[in-house]
C-alpha cells in the first residue's frame, strides 16, 4: 500500500492524516497508537494484542493548533506539554489539568485526544473540556461529525466513536473568564485521579461550566450546579459588585456538584470520600475563580 | 519488521521486530544497550527515560514501529569516552546513586531540565524530576547532585 512505509501486517503508518482515515476504514479493527501512554502499558502486559497499530505520532499535521472566531482547534497529536506551555492564557484550565498529568515524559508524549480516545472517567482532561463546553470533532471516510463533549462518552473507556472513526481535533472555547481545575491524588505527579473537578466562568454570557471526573462512570458535568450558580449569581446582583460570594451561594453550589456524583469504591478511594472531596474543590475552585475575576475586574477578559 | 534508529549518533538497525514491543526492548535485548532500566513498563517509574527525537520520554511507552526513523539518546550517549558528563560526575560527587537502578533515568531528566533552565529552583528540580522514582535513598541527594550539575555546568 502507497500510503504505508514499511508494509507489515501489524503496522500501518499513514503519511496523511487523509490517509489515516483510509486505513481506518480498510482496517476498522487498526488500534490508533500516538503517545501510546496508555496503550503501550497494555501492550507490554499482554492486556491487549490489538492486530494492527495505527500510527499516527508521525502526522505533523495533527501536531498543531489553530486559534479562530474565539475558539481554539487542537490537532489530535496536541500533547499536554503543548498546551501547559503555549495555550496557557487560552485555555486555563485545560493547562491547569495537563500540568498535573503524569511527569514531563508523560506529558511529552499523551494527547489530548488520547485522553478522549481512552475515555477513562479519571482522565485529566475531561473534566476542563466539559466545563468549557468542547466539541471532538471525529472523521471517517462517511465524513467529519463534531459530537459535544457531553455526549462523547457513553460508559466506562467507552466513547462514541464508531470503528471506522478518528478524532481529527477537539474544538475547545477560548476563556472569557477564569478558570480552575483541581484533582485530589495522593502525590502531586505521576497519580490517577481520585476525583477531580474543573469550574469555567464565561463572563459575557454570565455562565458557569462545570466537569467532573472519577466520580462516576464517566466524565459529568453537574448541570443543577452550574444553572444554581448562574440564577444564584444574577439573582442577587454579584455580576455588578463582584464582591465576595456569600457562604450561601458557595454551600449551594458545592452541594449540588457533589449530588451530581455517583462515584464507587475503588482501590483510589471510597465513594464517601469522593463525595466530600468534590464538595471542597467545588467550594475552593468557586472561591478562587471568582475573587480572580473580582481582582482582574469584570472587564478584563 | 526492520526498524533502523539512529541511537547516541550511530545508526543502527533491528530485525524481526514485533511493531508492538518497545523502544526500550529494542534498545536494551536487540541493540545490547542496557543502560536504560527496565522496571514498571508503565511509565511510572521514569528509568527507562530516553531522548526520542529531542523529548524526553519513558521508552517503555514508545512502540518499535513509531521508533524507527527516530533519533535516540540514551545514558551511553552522554559521556565523552572514559570521562563523565558533569551531571554523572555531579552525581557520583553528591552520592546520589545506592543501587543505581534509577539513576540513568534520573541522569536524562536532569539533562533535559539543564538544557531548559540552567538555573532551577528546588521546586523546579523536583518537578522535573517528578516521573523519576529513587526506592534507595529519597531525593535529597539527588536534588543536590541536580544543584551541583546546574552550578558545574554554568561554570564550565
Amino acid at each position: 500500500m502507497a500510503a504505508v512505509e514499511k508494509p507489515g501486517v501489524d503496522y500501518l503508518r499513514p503519511r496523511t492524516w487523509q490517509d489515516a482515515v483510509a486505513l481506518k476504514t480498510e482496517n476498522p479493527a487498526a488500534v490508533p497508537i500516538n503517545g501510546g501512554t496508555d496503550l503501550m502499558v497494555d501492550l507490554n502486559f499482554a492486556r491487549s494484542r490489538p492486530p494492527t497499530l495505527l500510527d499516527l505520532s508521525h502526522l505533523d499535521e495533527l501536531r498543531r493548533w489553530e486559534k479562530s472566531n474565539g475558539t481554539v482547534e487542537l490537532g489530535a497529536g496536541v500533547t499536554y506539554t503543548d498546551v501547559l506551555e503555549h495555550l496557557g492564557s487560552d485555555l486555563p484550565a485545560l493547562a491547569l489539568a495537563s500540568r498535573t498529568v503524569g511527569s514531563p515524559q508523560i506529558r511529552n508524549r499523551g494527547t489530548i485526544a488520547g485522553n478522549l480516545a481512552t475515555a477513562s472517567p479519571a482522565g485529566d482532561a475531561h473534566p476542563p473540556l466539559l466545563a468549557t463546553g468542547a466539541t471532538v470533532r471525529v472523521e471517517s471516510m462517511r465524513g467529519i461529525r463534531d459530537v459535544p463533549i457531553g455526549r462523547f462518552f457513553t460508559g466506562p473507556k467507552r466513547n462514541v466513536l464508531e470503528p471506522d472513526e478518528l478524532i481529527r481535533s477537539v474544538l475547545v472555547p477560548s476563556a472569557r473568564g477564569p478558570q480552575q481545575f483541581s484533582k485530589v491524588g495522593t502525590r502531586n505527579a505521576m497519580v490517577i485521579a481520585v476525583v477531580s473537578f474543573a469550574l469555567a466562568f464565561d463572563v459575557p454570557s454570565r455562565h458557569v461550566g462545570t466537569g467532573i471526573g472519577s466520580a462516576a462512570p464517566t466524565p459529568i458535568e453537574a448541570a443543577d450546579a452550574a444553572a444554581y450558580l448562574d440564577r444564584e449569581l444574577a439573582r442577587e446582583g454579584y455580576w455588578e459588585d463582584h464582591r465576595e460570594l456569600s457562604a450561601g451561594v458557595v454551600d449551594g453550589f458545592a452541594d449540588r456538584v457533589a449530588a451530581a456524583s455517583r462515584p464507587i469504591d475503588d482501590v483510589r478511594g471510597p465513594a464517601g470520600y469522593r463525595v466530600h472531596a468534590l464538595r471542597v474543590m467545588a467550594r475552593r475552585t468557586l472561591r478562587w475563580a471568582w475573587s480572580a475575576l473580582a481582582t482582574d475586574g469584570i472587564h478584563a477578559h | 519488521m526492520l526498524i533502523e534508529v539512529t541511537v547516541n549518533g550511530r545508526r543502527r538497525t533491528a530485525e524481526n521486530v514485533w511493531a508492538g514491543e518497545s523502544l526500550l526492548y529494542v534498545l536494551r535485548e536487540r541493540l545490547g544497550l542496557r543502560g536504560s532500566k527496565d522496571a514498571c513498563e508503565q511509565g511510572e517509574c521514569g528509568s527507562c527515560s530516553v531522548y526520542l527525537d529531542g523529548d524526553l520520554v519513558c521508552a517503555c511507552l514508545v512502540s518499535a514501529g513509531q521508533a524507527d526513523g527516530a533519533e535516540v539518546v540514551t545514558v551511553e550517549g552522554l559521556a565523552d569516552g572514559e570521562s563523565l558528563h558533569p551531571i554523572q560526575q555531579a552525581y557520583v560527587s553528591e552520592g546520589a546513586v545506592q543501587c543505581g537502578f534509577c539513576t540513568p533515568g534520573l541522569i536524562l531528566a536532569t539533562h533535559c531540565l539543564l538544557e531548559a533552565n540552567s538555573d532551577p529552583s528546588d521546586d523546579e528540580i523536583r518537578e522535573a524530576l517528578a516521573g523519576n522514582l529513587c526506592r534507595c535513598t529519597g531525593y535529597e541527594k539527588i536534588v543536590s547532585a541536580v544543584r551541583l550539575a546546574a552550578m558545574e555546568t554554568a561554570v564550565g
